[in-house]
């Protein structure tokens, strides 16, 4: 199995490390001056199309991002980790956080009509908003076979097998091609850009374009009531000894 | 006496050689294009000082962000400093991974497999080494800041296409043979030497180099070594040191063991011997005979990176000293409500502050093509060292007990740091140089001005501030930028009396001459810092300028007590005293007094 073409998508995401605001209007959370970087599964996607490419397997990587003007950095890293070029699929400042999974499945769905990839890969699911929806109904709206939540992909005649991480265990799937992927985090070990390969990247292509340019209409369907902070976690106590420690765990309705 | 003759007396030119060291790089003609000489001068350089450089394109600085993310990602989860330290070498498969980076070949053009990155650009990742490991630091610094920079500024198109595709891949290691065991400082009188074979083909160069970082596990060595050249003039035969690319592969080429050392451990430092080495004649780098400049060339060039460096190492170092200030309770509350600290933790910010802007402006300006910089470089390199030693020497005090502690991890920050004062010119040298470049330049002035007369009412007419400036600078920084204009013309003035007193002889007032040296670091950074925060507060961000006036007025402070002590006749006689003090103890071979239990 050799040549192929895969497009793979990345979200500009809130940094993993970055302790989380909640805006004060509680209708989301604060991004202005926040650390952002790639959305860690994203970076397993991207990973797993390099390797599939040093093993020859695959022939070109699309990276594909969809966000605000900085999400140019996102696919820089992308390139600069072994993707071949990038599509960034632009919307405004500030609309991004309200860019919901189906709006996204159809901008991908689009790309998928322009592009013609054998295969897509994207992460499992972003973390900022952790829907863990879009591979699904990319899949459905492409009516092509679908492999969530990847820990091992194999490629062979033409077909792929996955691993898949399912409660209490580990399933292994057959697909025909062309089919979309979502990568968990044990697919792999992404690999970080080195600095040769960030020069690289720079000259590599980035083409812009608009939900509107792919037809795709991203209005939310759904809205956000409010955004709360998760409860802080109650100061414990010490007790002296197990029977008064029943004693309280039978008052408080634990036992 | 007429003043020309007293400055023909002090002889500038002559008096620097004695620094020939840091010296010789110094361009023999006034020059308006460094702010630094201009201090001297008595002129405060506006052209040279604002804007602050903005050097780096939206595109540049994306790229710098994402190679400190791929650095940041490398020294967290791949280097361990401890164990750097504590096994005193860097893990071979480590040094595959910073091949694999891309480490080595920061500023070495694309055509020959670098990543081509501008000083500034470079500067910015060095802070990465600084942040984490100053072994490693050195170590890459060693290779491609001077261990190679000769090829890259000097080499020929064959020597550099020969040489540094291998070299900018980390293939092969360089280092910088200078230093021999009785020539330091004195860089001239190395004795390692190079002579030409009957066959006009080969130089066989004979000598041994101390103390080379590198110098243990290095293909490529550039060497200075003395070889005779005939003057065209005289037709005499004198010895003069030429520079030369030397392959390991040449035979003749040894090492030592690798030296145990205070800091920096993981960096390789050996002696190196070259015996019977017989080096290709197309491998001299840059002219023959004009190894010395090609020295301080490389020098010169390197020195920026030391204040970009260190500016990660302190700023990591503050941010350790402040949780625990933030954090500690002693008495009533935690450290940080007692002035004690909080005195500390500003200064230490300061510090900072100053060696940063000043780092940067001077990369910035490499960029921009500045033609001139060496005092810059100089004063970068000496406050940059200083200010580091003196911030982690406050966080340990702050860390209390703590700080002693190997596992808490600042001891070794103290040990690393201790060599940036010695290294690539020491401090002391390196200050002279400041003072001596701008005595001879005061010289010249007072030469070409006639009389003494002329002389100071030239200077007088600058005694007073200088007109107003033209650039429009923050209303907020007044007070700081009328305090740097009133002490450059004072200093210029102040100078120039005591070029006037000492004439030739100023070369052997090196008391004199440090705190000529202190007072133009002093104002350099005042200048430093008054640029920057002026451009931020363009931008909108006026919040540096409390810094920047923090900066000034504690400078000027300082400057005032050093013009007066440099002034003062009390001052001098004091001087004496103290000197005295050593040249008895020096001629007692120890300590001058005896026990006071009596045995
Ligand atoms: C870890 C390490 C790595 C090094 N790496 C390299 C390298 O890669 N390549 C290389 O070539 N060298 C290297 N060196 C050598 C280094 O550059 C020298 O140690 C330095 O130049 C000082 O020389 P010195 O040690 O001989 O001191 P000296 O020159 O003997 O000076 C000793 C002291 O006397 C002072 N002094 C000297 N002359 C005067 C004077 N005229 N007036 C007043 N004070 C004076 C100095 O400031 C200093 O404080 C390295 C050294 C170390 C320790």
């Amino acid at each position: 199995m050799s040549g192929l073409r895969v497009l793979v998508g990345c979200k500009r995401v809130i940094d993993y490390a970055v302790k989380i605001r909640v805006r004060p209007d509680s209708l989301g959370v604060v991004t202005d001056g926040v650390k952002h970087s790639m959305n860690p599964f994203d970076e397993n996607a991207i990973e797993e199309a390099v390797r599939m490419k040093q093993k020859k397997i695959v022939k070109e990587i699309v990276v594909a991002s969809c966000g605000p003007s900085q999400s140019q950095e996102t696919i820089r890293t992308a390139l600069a980790m072994g993707a071949d070029r990038g599509i960034h699929v632009e919307v405004p400042a500030g609309t991004d956080a309200d860019l919901q999974p189906l709006a996204v499945a159809k901008i991908f769905s689009k790309l998928v009509e322009k592009e013609k990839p054998d295969l897509v890969i994207l992460g499992k699911q972003a973390i900022d908003d952790d829907a863990n929806q879009t591979t699904q109904l990319l899949a459905g709206m492409l009516d092509w076979p679908q492999g969530t939540m990847a820990s091992v992909v194999n490629a062979a005649d033409g077909r792929l097998t996955i691993t898949r991480e399912i409660d209490g265990g580990l399933e292994d799937i057959s697909v025909s091609l062309p089919a979309v992927i979502s990568a968990d985090l044990r697919l792999n070990e992404p690999r970080y850009a080195t600095l040769p390969n960030i020069m690289k990247a720079k000259k590599k292509k980035i083409e812009k374009m608009t939900p509107e340019n792919l037809g795709v209409d991203i209005t939310p369907r759904l809205k956000i009531l409010n955004v709360v902070d998760p409860p802080v976690r109650q100061a414990g106590e010490k007790v002296p000894d197990v029977s008064t420690l029943m004693e309280k765990l039978k008052e408080k309705g634990h036992l | 006496m007429s003043l020309r003759s007293a400055t023909l007396l002090y002889n500038s030119a002559k008096a620097l050689r004695a620094y020939q060291p840091v010296a010789v790089a110094c361009k023999r003609y006034l020059s308006d294009t460094s702010f630094a000489r201009g201090i001297f001068m008595g002129e405060l350089r506006e052209d040279e000082l604002f804007p602050y450089p903005d050097v780096l394109s939206e595109e540049q600085k994306e790229t710098v962000s994402m190679m400190m993310e791929a650095g940041h990602a490398f020294f967290q989860e791949t280097n361990d400093a401890a164990a750097n330290d504590a096994n005193e070498a860097i893990p071979e498969d480590q040094l595959d991974q910073m091949r694999a980076l891309g480490m080595y070949g920061l500023m070495v053009p694309e055509e020959y497999g670098g990543i081509a990155l501008t000083n500034t650009m470079y500067a910015k990742f060095g802070e990465l080494s600084g942040e984490y490991d100053l072994g490693i630091g050195i170590h890459t610094g060693a290779h491609q800041s001077i261990g190679y920079k000769g090829i890259l500024l000097e080499g020929t198109e064959e020597q550099k296409a020969k040489y540094l595709p291998s070299l900018a891949s980390g293939e092969v290691f360089a280092c910088f043979c200078l230093t021999e065991p009785s020539s330091g400082s004195d860089a001239s009188s190395i004795k390692t030497r190079a002579v030409l074979n009957e066959a006009g083909t080969h130089y066989v160069l004979n000598g041994s180099k101390i103390w080379i970082s590198n110098g243990g596990i290095a293909e490529i060595f550039t060497v200075f070594a003395q070889t005779p050249v005939v003057d065209a003039k005289t037709g005499e035969t004198k010895d003069k040191m030429t520079a030369f690319i030397v392959e390991r592969s040449f035979g003749g080429v040894n090492h030592g063991p690798p030296e145990k050392k205070m800091g920096i451990k993981c960096s390789n430092t050996a002696e190196v011997y070259f015996e019977n080495c017989e080096v290709p004649v197309d491998n001299v780098l840059g002219d023959i005979g004009g190894g010395f400049k090609v020295a301080m060339k490389i020098l010169n060039n390197g020195r920026f990176g030391m204040g970009a460096c260190l500016t990660g190492t302190m700023r990591m170092l503050i941010t350790r000293a402040i949780d625990h200030a933030n954090n500690r309770k002693q008495f009533v509350s935690n450290l940080r409500e007692y002035q004690g600290i909080q005195q500390k933790i500003a200064r230490m910010n300061l510090l900072c502050y100053a060696n940063e802007s000043m780092a940067y402006m001077l990369c910035g300006n490499m960029d921009k093509g500045a033609p001139e910089y060496q005092l810059e470089a100089a004063i970068s390199k000496i406050f940059a060292s200083q200010s580091a030693w003196d911030v982690c020497d406050e966080t340990v005090q702050i860390l209390g007990g703590a700080g002693f502690m190997k596992d808490v991890g600042i001891e070794r920050w103290m040990r690393d740091l201790r060599i940036f004062r010695i290294f690539e010119g020491t401090n002391d040298i390196l200050k002279l140089f400041i003072a001596l470049n701008g005595v001879q330049d005061i010289g010249k002035k007072l030469k070409s001005a006639g009389t003494v007369g002329a002389m100071m009412g030239l200077m007088k007419s600058k005694f007073l501030p200088a007109a107003p400036l033209k650039t429009k600078v923050h209303s907020d920084l007044a007070p700081s930028v009328d305090m740097l204009r009133g002490d450059i013309a004072k200093f210029s003035v102040s100078v120039s009396e005591q070029v006037i007193k000492h004439k030739k002889k100023i070369i052997e007032q090196q008391v004199l001459l440090n705190r000529i040296a202190d007072v133009a670091i002093l104002l350099q950074s005042m200048g430093a810092v008054i640029s920057r925060s002026n451009t931020a507060a363009d931008k909108g961000d006026t919040s540096e300028i409390t810094l920047a006036n923090a900066w000034c007025a504690d400078s000027h402070r300082r400057i005032s007590v050093l013009l007066e002590e440099m002034a003062s006749s009390d001052v001098s006689k004091i001087d004496l005293a103290i000197l005295e003090v050593g040249r008895k103890a020096l001629d007692a071979n120890g300590y001058l007094a005896k026990s006071p239990v009596g045995v």
